[in-house]
């Protein structure tokens, strides 16, 4: 079976690779410390069994699975064997292994991956079940709760890849979304896309300079091209 | 107080002296960054991710072979995102003494 590892910790990644190396059949092809880097490499390639961290900054094992349409077989690997009831909610888990593993303890999970069936794919980039509107609200799907933003709070929007950083007054999100998506659900006379990354409330700008503004710390790019739209929209004396 | 051993390392290498020495090598280098870390959250006062890195850190003190100091880093970490700082000097005990273990490696 072709592997990949994901984990934040490089103990962990080498720790999972040399378990990997005693078991002939398995193959790694490459360990990430983080799940962005993971689900760029999966757009790519094919594998059939992911060694999964849960536990890890920004974006955790499940928000990872959550991005993936049909995901390969999973076995997770963490230090907190409380998610576990959560994990056999996935079809695509196969095992749950709390660090430190042991070989034997890895064997055994390597058994119940190879008698599983599922079919191994690549990420789904479309995935369509990011946000929903309801009235002055966007509820974003992260870590398979539905989280209720309001709108009016929310002063800039920001692709990153397959992702898009919303901001708010109180805090920030990364949902698996597009910067296209989140601008149709947002009013168009509150929410203004300023740059091919970037859409701002323009209710909370601070000041405009040529080519940029500053809403809240973030000094944000105009392009050429929306900065006439820009003006249009302020009030100005 | 329970002292660090390489019990598990020995056993993950399998008499591989390549790979427990790439192993030992890893966490000597990670270990102090992730300890920094819980620090500077600590004093920051940022609880929450100060049990996030305690989560992290969870996994040395295992792969060294301190059961007992695990269960205090799991119940500090438990008090660290409920807002209460009980079993600090316990744990920072514990990252004491891997710090002196690992310097002596």
């Amino acid at each position: 079976m072709n592997c990949i590892v994901i984990d934040d910790e490089a103990t962990a990644r080498v720790i999972i690779s040399q378990l990997c190396s005693n078991v002939p059949s398995l193959n790694v092809l490459e360990d990430f410390p983080n799940a962005m880097q993971a689900i760029k490499y999966l757009n790519q390639n094919e594998v059939d069994l992911i060694f999964l961290d849960i536990h890890m900054p920004d974006f955790t094992g499940f928000d990872f699975i959550d991005t993936l349409k049909n995901p390969p077989k999973i076995i997770l690997t963490t230090s907190d064997p409380n998610f576990a009831i959560q994990a056999f909610e996935y079809d695509c888990i196969v095992d749950y292994l709390v660090k430190p593993v042991s070989q034997e303890r890895f064997d055994k999970a390597i058994l119940k991956a190879e008698a599983k069936q599922v079919t191994p794919v690549k990420t789904d980039s479309n995935t369509d079940k990011a946000e929903t509107t309801s009235g002055n609200h966007l509820y974003v799907n992260i870590d398979r709760r539905l989280i209720k933003i309001d709108i009016p709070s929310i002063y800039l929007v920001e692709a990153k890849g397959d992702y898009i950083q919303v901001k708010t007054e109180d805090k920030n999100y990364t949902v698996h979304s597009t910067l296209k998506k989140i601008e149709d659900k947002l009013p168009d006379d509150l929410f203004l896309k300023v740059h091919r990354s970037y859409i701002i409330n323009i209710k909370k700008i601070i000041d405009i300079e040529d080519n940029s503004v500053l809403i809240k710390k973030d000094v944000i790019p105009v392009s050429r091209s929306n900065r006439p739209e820009l003006m249009k929209r302020l009030n100005l004396l | 107080m329970e002292q660090p051993n390489q019990t598990y390392i020995d056993s993950l290498s399998g008499g591989d002296e390549a790979f427990k020495q790439k192993l030992i090598d890893i966490i000597k280098k990670e270990y102090p960054e992730e300890k920094q870390v819980y620090f500077d959250n600590y004093n920051a006062k940022n609880f929450k991710l100060a049990a996030d890195n305690v989560h992290k850190l969870k996994h040395k003190i295992s792969i060294l072979g301190l059961e007992k100091s695990y269960d205090v880093a799991v119940a500090y970490e438990t008090n660290l995102l409920e807002g209460s700082i009980d079993q600090k000097e316990e744990f920072e005990a514990i990252l004491n003494a891997i710090t002196i273990y690992l310097e002596d490696l």
